[in-house]
């Protein structure tokens, strides 16, 4: 088919509504939505999860399901409402006019057939092109989205190829047929940070070199921020806000939005001096929306008779380009007022030493072969980790995937024993003591909160059953009801309702169910807690609560936490102390200060500039890392980074290559592991700067 | 890949080693043995001359040197009359010898001697050999209209879920499992071979088809054999092939623009014939159960009639064989499949 | 008397009505399956209520017409049963007369339905099962089974084994007793066997047999798979090897093959189902001693009641089950019962075994697991109550399955005339001695071949039910 030219708007969705029907009832998952995407324009759809976003874009390619269906409004693609095509005229369209890309690259590309033949697919329904070509052109594309041996590529097998390379196909795959329109949706969520801002920086480029028009769905501001020109808000279905990345973001026009940024741990944030500032409430279900407008409850300039009378409809911020509002009271409110001074803090002072590791080693022994056997092979999960941590301190320890952060918690709690080194709890070694064999005292003083909260607690056991049987281990309470009294107490720390107790844990939210997990740690007064990614998997306006509550029975139990995360920003905002990791190895270890400027390790430096910053003040340097992290069973020898160090050219002979480099003392406790001497460290620059006002 | 088959190969003597074992100590109870006298030399003997009469024929040793002999790893035992000419013995049933040279000092499984049938006088290789060439022939048809069939109904059933057509074949697919060989069997003899009240398209009996195969007497046996066994295929295929149309990469192609059918044809069906591939080997085994009440039910003198035959007179080398037989059947079937999925799913290719 | 006719006065008008209303229905639903293959590339559409469903509209007229014929069929069967009953006596046919006969099943059906239905939001899984056609049938078919086991009594006719009356040898269904003594049933309803007994009340008293059997053999191979399983999935290693195999060893073996080995009077002399029946039955006992030691180890008073409490009652039907000791002489079963029993549960324990290691082994991967190992829960209390209560969902639809299975299994067992005395109205049995005879008298096999059928079929679909529900949640 040809390619229709038009020169208007790329996509026009008008006050458009979908519905999911059940049998029960009708949900409204998406109403009265809508936005324009001009050519070459790129969209960003922001909100969390179950507000819609991901509706909207099926929504533009007719694929809802069986259950799905629009109800309302009109989605026009160049000037044609996609709602009245027939099934032939859409099979056109999608694939060679509208691509889509997905969250989950392995999940979304068929695992029986070789990647060549995927993407020549594309061409050979849509423009009828021999194999030959078809080929041709399918070579051309994995050249241009930057795969190393396009030739081998072709050949392979989805998993015989990385997470990155695995989404670099479906990119490809997208622009195969040159699309007018590109739909990504949370495109690089299931990726580590140093491969996400590769992708984010090839979709970038590719996209001004077609001149395609793109849809960015994503939960995080500072994504958008980075890939898109406009952005629009969404939040329980509706777009609450919608404008040029620059008006949204310094000049926000509505509560919700306003909310959001107050939420997230931008730079300048600081758990003492100033605090993030939670959304209240929770996240209305989509059959239980309240009347008027649905961020109502939480919103802080809410006024009852008004906000809650009538439907709201988008309006124009008067002076902006496309700028709309969805808030009855624009005009009304004092929009730079400064934020309302939450609790602050002081600044609290550490204790003694409680938990210090030496040189701690853990080995595992795989075999090579999962089939066959054969020999066996050595995985060096964690090499020489030493640092020490005290009373009251946050520490946090930062990788990606792979680096050996797991490991190091398992091996801390006693699910696994050290191979070599030693862990000191209160000038005891415990690195040979397996859980087993420890002392309830011990046990119950180091806890942990897990990382996903839908698995976090025992799906058929009641909250309260739970918690109690924590308190009954760790040798809390005489009897039951004694126990019992304990328990409500401890929903009480958490902040969740006494009636809590008698639900099972379906019944809860996902913040909810972190808070349990929360209050079963604390069960027997622990003294550390390791925290393995508390928030990650919850909704932004969720998390800071839960990191709050944390950090206020951090201080009043003078908690030593054990943060482990991937996220730099919240790490900057609430640790005291940061451990950056990678392949086992530590590789910078600081105060938060000392990590986040320079001099920084060449990794350090590459993990600040991947991590995407919701702030329009914020300037970053780029610094994008070839390839993907090497993997644990085959680690490359000499420094752990030297295959994608940026720096490695400036260290003379080939030490990076062939000699592991020494931990070496910067001052103050700062170390780090890298060859560079002290003039180059000097050499580098701050990957973050903030503009100033 | 030659180590992966040498490793299996080892699994699968140890297992059918193991099993023999088994079958053996069954088969030798000291009642069973008792039996075994009595409908040998009569009925109505005496517990001396049963006792006689197992200690001529060599069934008084230990239990473990008679499975040595059966194995071939031991010599077999041999009785001399006072003359010096072998009398009886494990090495000589069934042929006349004149002196003790002639008789071969092992004479076991791995000599390639299957021993000899009490029951039909005959070596029990003969039987064997014969009776899986007939069964062998039912299995061929039953699965030649079972797996297509079979396919065909789960793949149309799975590539939409919930629709009427797949409530349709679903309802078909499991009354199908609900219905055991004994009973559909008995249904389609009643229906259409009952002289009495039924259509008389078919014979009720497979005895003629020992002589040559007919449309007539092959058809009802074949599909009772098949009807158990589909109905698990198409429902095993249906859950495979709805899992698969709900896949990320089903919807990237739908979005890519591919056609339903091809959909269906191109993307679908490799990955949903996966899990179905390794049911179908599995059925193997269980098939014998059917097999041998297809054979009682239409009086066809196949496999599964040896084994009836076998176990009702305690014939143990001919149980033996039989179990030998079913065993190696079994684990080539789990050897193929799992061969056959590291061919059909490329996460798993053996390199 | 003359002979029954199968439908009394009912037939003049409804035997036409039935055979359109199920050739109408063979019609449509192939005409839909074309249809639906042939018009696969159709877009799909929506009902003006948007939850109806249709492909195109050629097949909402198949759909339409399956859906009439179907409830058409269902409407007058249900009038040959209601009709049934409600005829006076000389008027009833041979299924208005059994449909009377089964009147307490029905009164039991109705209320089981009526309070289920009317209660459903706060029965969990089994409330939902009611909002699920094929689960609700499928319910209704095991159910009408159960209480025809439950209320044997008062529904036959005949004494199943002794009552042999001559003259009924082989009759056709519906022959009237020849001289009926006083207050004796005047009909064999269903046609006399060979050996002139009762077909319909033989197959009432075979539901009795069956139904206590596959549920109770059904129920030990699960004891035994999940003591076993669960710690093989979760301890893995050389525990974890050997258990494996030796359940795949079981499992390479032909069933049939077994059962002509292990199910004969020889080896119930020899005794040997007594001694795995001696292995066997100990480890529903050890299942709940272990289960009550790890949940209640920090509370020595109630472990130690609960475990004594256990040791007790399940020693005493340990002793009586197992080894015929009952010191009260109260439980005692037959070698024969005991042998099939046995071997049922030999052969199904191995699957439910796998079944329950892969479950474990996805279930240990879950963080409440970490959580529990971490506050230094010991090993069985994570096994039996962190992993094993939530692996209950698929349990349960293969406990269905598997019931259905062994009842396959008994049918077969029945079928070579092992285990089970001759006499014995189970319809395995049943159907082994009427299957030289099935071309002249097919009756006396039929009924309990269906019997068989129509209560395996149930246990498929209410197995099918529970498992689109519990997917639900």
């Amino acid at each position: 088919m040809a390619k229709r030219d038009y020169d208007g708007p790329i996509l026009e969705i008008e006050n458009l509504s979908i519905s999911f029907f059940t049998r029960m009832r009708e949900i409204p998952a998406v109403m009265d939505f809508s936005t324009v995407v001009q050519p070459g324009e790129a969209m960003g759809l922001v909100g969390e999860s179950g507000c819609g976003k991901s509706t909207v874009a099926l929504g533009v390619m007719q694929d809802l399901g069986v259950n799905g269906r629009i109800v309302g409004g009109s989605i026009k693609f160049k000037g044609r409402d996609l709602n009245d095509m027939t099934p032939e005229e859409l099979r056109d369209i999608r694939g060679s006019e509208i691509a889509m890309i997905y969250q989950e690259p392995m999940a979304s590309l068929n695992p029986a057939m070789r990647v060549g033949r995927q993407l020549m697919e594309v061409p050979m329904i849509h423009e009828g092109v021999s194999e030959k070509e078809a080929q041709a052109r399918a070579r051309q594309v994995v050249e241009d989205v930057k795969l190393p041996d396009p030739e081998r590529i072709l050949k392979a097998y989805p998993h015989q190829l990385s997470g990155g390379q695995q989404q670099r196909i479906v990119i490809a795959m997208a622009l195969m047929a040159n699309p007018s329109l590109l739909i990504l949706d949370e495109p690089t969520t299931a990726l580590d940070v140093t491969v996400e801002a590769a992708i984010v920086e090839l979709v970038k480029d590719l996209g001004k070199k077609y001149g395609t028009s793109m849809l960015f769905i994503s939960h995080n501001l500072g994504l958008v921020l980075e890939t898109c020109d406009r952005i629009c808000v969404m939040y329980s279905g509706e777009a609450v806000e919608t404008g040029s990345i620059e008006d949204v973001f310094d000049k926000m026009r509505h509560p919700y939005t306003q909310a959001l940024f107050r939420s997230i741990p931008l730079p300048g944030a600081d758990k003492n001096s100033r605090p993030l500032k939670a959304i209240p409430g929770n996240f209305p279900l989509p059959h239980e929306r309240p009347p008027g407008c649905n961020f109502g409850p939480r919103c802080d300039y809410f006024q009852d008779g008004r906000c809650n009378a009538q439907e709201i409809p988008m309006v124009g911020i008067e002076g902006d380009d496309r700028h709309d509002t969805r808030c009855l009271r624009v005009a009304e409110i004092d929009w730079d007022a400064p934020v309302q001074a939450e609790k602050t803090h002081e600044k609290g002072g550490f204790g003694k030493t409680v938990l210090k590791m030496d040189d701690l080693k853990k080995y595992y022994e795989v075999a090579a072969n999962a089939l066959f056997g054969g020999e066996k092979k050595v995985v060096k999960a964690n090499e020489a980790i030493s640092f020490e941590a005290r009373e009251s301190e946050t520490m946090a320890i930062v990788g990606e995937s792979g680096c050996g952060k797991s490991t190091f918690a398992k091996v801390l709690m006693g699910l696994e024993t050290a191979t070599d080194g030693q862990i000191l709890l209160d000038n005891r070694e415990i690195q040979d003591i397996a859980i087993e064999d420890r002392d309830t005292k011990t046990v119950s003083s180091v806890q942990m909160v897990f990382q996903n909260p839908f698995d976090t607690l025992n799906p058929s056991m009641t909250v309260g059953r739970q918690i109690m049987r924590a308190l009954e281990i760790f040798g809390m309470g005489a009897s039951e009801a004694e126990r019992r009294d304990k328990m409500l107490e401890l929903l009480d720390l958490v902040k969740l309702p006494r009636a809590f107790a008698d639900r099972m844990p379906r019944q809860l939210s996902g913040g909810q169910k972190q808070r349990v997990g929360i209050a079963r740690a604390f069960a027997g007064d622990a003294r550390i807690v390791v925290a393995d990614e508390p928030v990650s998997a919850l909704d932004v306006s969720v998390q800071a609560a839960v990191t709050d509550l944390l950090m206020e029975i951090q201080r009043t139990n003078k908690t030593t936490l054990l943060f482990i995360s991937h996220d730099l920003s919240i790490v900057r905002y609430l640790s005291d102390r940061i451990v950056v990791m990678y392949l086992g190895h530590i590789v910078e270890t600081g105060t938060t200060d000392q990590v986040f400027s320079p001099p920084y390790h060449p990794y350090t430096e590459a993990l600040l500039s991947a991590v995407p910053i919701a702030d329009t003040h914020v300037e970053k340097r780029r610094i994008v890392l070839e390839g993907d992290i090497p993997s644990a069973m085959n680690p490359p020898s000499g420094c752990p980074f030297q295959t994608r160090c940026r720096w490695k050219s400036k260290v003379p002979g080939n030490k990076c290559e062939t000699e592991l480099p020494p931990m070496r003392d910067l001052g103050d406790g700062h170390r780090t592991l890298c060859w560079l001497d002290e003039a180059q460290m000097d050499e580098m620059e701050p990957v973050i700067k903030i503009a100033a006002e | 890949m030659f180590l992966f088959i040498l490793r299996r190969a080892g699994v699968m003597a140890l297992t059918a080693l193991c099993m023999t074992f088994i079958v053996f100590l069954l088969t030798n109870l000291q009642p069973n043995l008792e039996k075994l006298a009595k409908t040998q030399a009569g009925s109505r003997i005496t517990d001396a001359e049963v006792q006689s009469w197992l200690e001529r024929n060599g069934y008084a040793e230990p239990i473990l040197s008679r499975y040595g002999q059966w194995l071939g790893v031991l010599p077999g035992a041999l009785t001399l009359a006072e003359d010096g000419t072998p009398e009886s013995g494990r090495c000589i049933r069934g042929t006349t010898v004149d002196s003790v040279d002639e008789v071969p000092r092992f004479c076991g499984v791995l000599q390639g001697d299957w021993g000899y049938s009490t029951k039909f006088k005959v070596p029990v290789s003969e039987i064997i050999g014969e009776r899986l060439a007939r069964t062998g022939l039912l299995m061929f048809w039953a699965f030649a209209t079972m797996v297509p069939l079979a396919l065909i109904i789960g793949v149309l059933a799975g590539m939409r879920e919930g629709s009427a057509t797949d409530r349709t074949l679903s309802t078909f697919s499991i009354a199908s499992t609900s219905t055991p060989e004994y009973v559909s069997g008995v249904i389609f003899v009643v229906v259409f071979a009952s002289s009495m009240v039924g259509l008389r398209w078919f014979t009720g009996s497979a005895k003629s088809a020992v002589d040559g195969i007919t449309f007539e007497n092959f058809t009802l046996p074949v599909a009772t054999i098949a009807l158990y066994g589909m109905g698990y295929i198409a429902r095993m295929t249906r859950a495979s092939m709805a899992e698969v149309m709900t896949a990320q990469y089903i919807r990237t192609a739908r979005l890519k623009g591919v056609s339903f059918r091809n959909i269906v044809l191109r993307h679908a069906l490799r990955n949903a014939l996966i899990a179905p591939f390794t049911v179908i080997m599995l059925q193997f085994p269980w098939l014998l159960t059917g097999v041998v009440i297809v054979e009682a039910l239409f009086v066809y003198p196949g496999f599964g009639n040896a084994l009836v035959e076998g176990a009702q007179n305690n014939d143990i080398d001919l149980l033996l064989a039989v179990s030998v037989v079913a065993v190696v059947v079994v684990l080539i079937t789990q050897l193929i499949s799992d061969i056959g999925y590291a061919f059909l799913n490329p996460r798993i290719r053996v390199t | 008397m003359e002979s029954l006719t199968w439908t009394g006065a009912l037939g003049p008008w409804l035997n036409p009505a039935i055979q359109i209303a199920a050739l109408a229905l063979v019609i449509s639903a192939i005409a839909n399956i074309l249809v639906s293959v042939f018009t696969a590339d159709d877009r799909v559409h929506y009902g003006p209520d948007g939850a109806v469903l249709q492909s195109s509209n050629a097949t909402r007229y198949t759909r339409t017409a399956m859906m009439l014929s179907l409830a058409a069929l269902i409407l007058i069967a249900l009038g040959y049963l209601v009709g049934g009953i409600l005829l006076p006596a000389e008027q009833k046919g041979i299924i208005g007369r059994i449909s009377t006969r089964f009147l307490p099943v029905w009164i039991a059906l109705v209320l089981v339905f009526a309070i289920s239905i009317a209660f459903k939001r706060r029965l969990g899984l089994y409330g939902h099962l009611f909002d699920n056609v094929i689960g609700m049938i499928g319910f209704g078919l095991v159910a009408f089974w159960v209480f025809s086991a439950i209320f044997a009594d008062m529904i036959i006719t005949f004494d199943p084994v002794q009552d042999v009356i001559s003259g009924m040898k082989n009759k056709a269904p519906g022959t009237p007793l020849p001289s009926p003594g006083e207050g004796q049933y005047g009909y064999y309803l269903l046609g006399g066997d060979a050996i002139a007994r009762d077909v319909f009340s033989r197959m009432v008293a075979g539901a009795r047999v069956v139904l206590t059997i596959a549920p109770a053999a059904t129920l030990f191979a699960f004891m035994v798979g999940i003591v076993l399983g669960v710690p093989a999935g979760y301890i893995g290693g050389r525990f974890d090897t050997v258990l494996s195999f030796v359940a795949n060893l079981v499992l390479a073996f032909p069933v049939i093959l077994l059962f002509f080995l292990l199910v004969t009077p020889e080896i119930v002399q020899m005794g040997v189902p007594t001694y795995m029946a001696g292995i066997l039955f100990l480890f529903p006992i050890a299942f709940l001693v272990i289960l009550w030691n790890s949940r209640f180890h920090t509370q020595p008073m109630t472990r130690n009641l609960l475990v004594a409490g256990t040791l007790l009652i399940g020693g005493w039907l340990y002793l009586g089950l197992a080894w015929d000791m009952d010191p009260f002489g109260l439980i005692s079963i037959p070698g024969g019962v005991l042998i099939v029993f046995v071997s049922v549960v030999f052969v199904n324990s191995p699957t439910v075994f796998r079944i329950v290691r892969g479950l474990t082994l996805d279930i240990r991967t879950r963080d409440y697991v970490a959580a529990a190992q971490t506050r230094g829960e010991g090993r069985w209390y994570i096994m039996l109550w962190e992993i094993l209560p939530n692996a209950r969902g698929p349990l349960l639809v293969d406990f269905c399955l598997r019931i259905g299975y062994t009842t396959i299994l008994l049918g077969t067992l029945g079928f070579f005339g092992l285990g089970l005395p001759p006499e014995s109205p189970d319809w395995g049995t049943s159907i082994n001695a009427g299957r030289g005879l099935l071309q002249f008298f097919p009756f006396p096999p039929l009924v309990p071949a269906v019997a068989i059928m129509s209560l395996v079929l149930g246990l498929n679909l209410l197995a099918d039910g529970l498992r689109e529900e519990s997917l639900k949640d």
